[in-house]
């Protein structure tokens, strides 16, 4: 039977098993629109930005590890996602953006609503289609979601003109996928996996720095098995909470510029350092001459880019990190002669439970003002690492980071690579959805939660129970902190003591809306919240400029940290 | 080192671009590039020269190869090649030095593929460092039009040590 383009459109979603799409509709897409309520396994959430739907989609596939899909119109509602897919390239994570396109016949001709997205969205998607026959729709779809998923994940855009939705076509939906030019490598070698063996016989120091693609690659198992069977410890990036039990006696909480004492030293003197699904990024070495000075460095990465990319590597391995880790085991299990790790490691282990020790991560609490870390802890506490968590951008975000413990991945959902403001409360939104049982908390910042406010709306329109705590000192505090610290305290366009009452806010929304300013009202006012059944702010009045401690300046050697 | 990338890729719109900006995306350079269609259907192939260090050879090979529209990379610098580009070159030459172009055309076996009063069009294919040595002979007859190919190279039959 013959379909419309936007009903292969829809139908080709539902083979891959799409249940949430997040969108804002517009000209171009009417015609995707008016098909959609006969397609009701397709849930739709409409945004109030079109950065709001990707970042929800976004986050939808962060917390599930499933492809997320987000839906806009031609033009502005295609530039609107631009960030959004930015931000999914920088942190690989799977995503389809479809966006409709002025019919074939106007492209080119500066059309209403207009935009060559495709050309706009190159640098920063893995790769993207405009469709231009209705004849190539269905397998167009089936490669997007095979290339978001697979090898390294990414966004992949298709740009969808007007008239293409509307022709019709006795649709044919392909079974399979076979490429040529796409073949991602995920089998490690073995001869590499015994060389990693080696080396670990004869270290004495070794260190796992472990990132995003562990959690991408659901190697959670196989790098908690490798750390605790041969006591190695364990650090990670921001992309790596959740990778590794954040309450097990290995783990050393993250490293980087404003990483924990104790992770930064263990790089600074590891002789052997296992990086796996990380990407040596310049937040994470620090001076790139300084980083891992002693150590012999294996890398595995299912993307051959990463390797060698900032850093040179003794032992490279291009292969699905689960894969790596499984094969490394099997290696480790296979060996004729059993090394005693737990007494190889021990006075290495001694040593980093000694920095531990010496230089906690810490702060001075107070009642008034209340203190940041104290209300990352306090969420903790709460909800027993059981919550997902998202953040803004900034100091909210080292925050949770470092003042909060993860034990699952995909417990906690950041924007590492680009570094977006504005994305936590949308992507909130997304995990959510995926999750609608679970307690969904946006740790924020008064400035990047102005960023994305709008989805309030959504938020409370499709009651999506999102919890908000903004960490609210009335500055931009991490531009503030480089400002105080590097710029003689000259605070030039942070302040934000004009910020909205946000208690108010969410109830011109429609939402619940807290405020906090003592410590010992917290714990109260943070279990009403989350008890709620529908979108709550907390808005916590914070010190002005406290500081994310430790950190490492910009181009400083990792073991140069201010404590202070 | 200038280095010789034989690139081929799925012949469909965008793909150019593709390896463009993530050269200039990147900051790579681009010293030559060509591309035509090859015999199988639907694939080109690209030939590109650039400049950069060891390292930065290795990101560029790598981050084509990462490229979902490109089939193969293959370096053909540390390889036995065949190199040539193709220079079509306007030179001046009035009746006191036409003899003289015309010498010069011989000797590099150019091919002369106009004739004007007071001009010739010579057609020179070689590698770069031949194209570089008529070039120089040509500019004291005033050269008054000038289009290039980039590089095009095969790798040789027979690889010998």
């Amino acid at each position: 039977m013959e379909k419309t383009g936007a009903q292969i459109l829809l139908e080709c979603l539902l083979q891959e098993n799409v249940d949430a799409i997040f969108g804002f509709p517009g000209g171009a897409v009417i015609d995707i629109y008016h098909h959609l309520p006969s397609y009701p396994a397709l849930r739709h959430f409409l945004v109030r930005h079109e950065q709001g739907a990707i970042h929800a989609a976004d986050g939808y596939a962060r917390a599930t590890g499933r492809v997320g899909v987000c839906l806009v119109t031609s033009g502005p509602g295609a530039t609107n996602t631009v960030t959004g897919i930015a931000t999914a390239y920088m942190d690989s994570i799977p995503v389809v953006i479809i966006t409709g396109q002025v019919p074939t016949p106007l492209i080119g001709n500066d059309a209403f609503q207009e935009v060559d997205i495709v050309g706009i969205s190159r640098p920063c998607v893995k790769h993207n289609y405009l469709v231009k026959d209705v004849q190539d729709l269905a397998w167009i779809i089936k490669q997007a979601f095979y290339l978001a998923r697979t090898g390294r994940p990414g966004p992949v855009l298709v740009d969808l003109p007007k008239d293409v939705l509307q022709a019709k076509t006795v649709p044919a939906y392909p079974e399979s996928i076979s490429m040529r030019s796409y073949n991602p490598h995920l089998e490690p070698n073995r001869r590499q996996l015994r060389k990693v063996v080696d080396l670990l016989r004869t270290c004495r120091r070794p260190l796992f720095y472990s990132g995003g693609g562990v959690i991408s690659s659901d190697a959670f198992e196989e790098l908690t098995w490798l750390a605790r069977n041969l006591h190695i410890p364990v650090t990670s990036t921001l992309m790596g909470l959740g990778a590794f039990p954040g309450d097990d006696p290995l783990w050393l909480g993250m490293l980087g510029m404003h990483g924990t004492y104790a992770a930064n030293m263990a790089v600074g003197h590891t002789d052997l350092l296992l990086a796996v699904g990380a990407r040596f990024d310049d937040r994470v070495t620090g001076k790139i001459s300084s980083f891992a000075p002693m150590a012999k460095v294996v890398h595995i990465d299912v993307d051959p880019t990463s390797i060698r990319k900032n850093v040179n590597v003794d032992v490279p391995i291009v292969a699905d990190c689960r894969l790596a880790l499984k094969g490394l085991r099997d290696e480790i299990m296979a060996c004729a002669e059993a090394s005693d790790w737990v007494l190889e490691h021990q006075s290495w282990l001694e040593q980093v439970q000694a920095w531990q020790r010496d230089h906690p991560l810490q702060y001075a609490f107070s009642e008034e003002p209340i203190k940041p870390q104290f209300v990352v802890e306090k969420i903790y506490e709460l909800t027993k690492g059981e919550a997902i968590i998202t953040t803004e951008v900034g100091q909210n975000q080292m925050w949770a980071a470092q003042f909060s413990r993860f034990h699952r991945p995909r417990s906690f959902i950041t924007s590492g690579g680009l570094g977006t403001m504005g994305y936590g409360f949308p992507a909130a939104i997304g995990a959510q959805v995926a999750f609608p049982d679970k307690l969904v908390i946006d740790i924020a910042g008064d400035g990047s939660i102005q960023m994305n406010i709008q989805e309030m709306a959504t938020a409370v329109s499709c009651n999506i129970p999102v919890k908000i705590v903004i960490l609210n000192n009335g500055y931009l505090g991490m531009v503030r902190q480089w400002q105080e610290l590097f710029y003689n305290k000259n605070y030039c366009a942070t302040c934000m003591h004009t910020n909205p009452d946000f208690v108010k806010l969410a109830e011109a929304f429609g939402a619940a809306g807290f405020r906090v300013t003592k410590a010992a009202d917290l714990e109260g006012v943070l279990k009403q919240a989350f008890a709620l059944p529908g979108p709550v702010i907390v808005d916590v009045v914070v010190a002005e400029e406290e500081n994310v401690y430790p950190m490492v300046p910009a181009g400083a050697a990792l073991t140069d940290m201010l404590l202070v | 080192m200038r280095h010789v990338l034989s690139v081929l890729v799925e012949n469909e719109p965008g793909v150019l671009s593709r390896v463009v900006g993530l050269f200039s995306g990147r900051g790579f350079n681009i010293e030559t590039l060509n591309v035509g269609p090859t015999l199988e259907e639907g694939l080109s192939l690209m030939t590109i020269t650039t400049l950069g260090d060891e390292a930065i050879i290795e990101q560029i090979v790598k981050q084509l190869r990462k490229l979902v529209t490109v089939v193969k990379v293959v370096d053909l610098t540390h390889l036995q090649k065949v190199e040539r580009e193709m220079v079509l070159i306007k030179v001046n030459a009035e009746d006191a030095s036409r003899a003289e172009v015309l010498r010069i055309a011989d000797i590099f076996r150019c091919k002369v593929v106009d004739v004007g009063p007071n001009a010739l069009t010579l057609e020179i294919t070689g590698d770069q460092s031949k194209i570089k040595a008529i070039v120089s002979l040509l500019q004291r007859f005033g050269v008054k039009e000038f289009a290039r190919t980039g590089t095009v190279a095969l790798r040789r039959a027979m690889q010998m040590d």
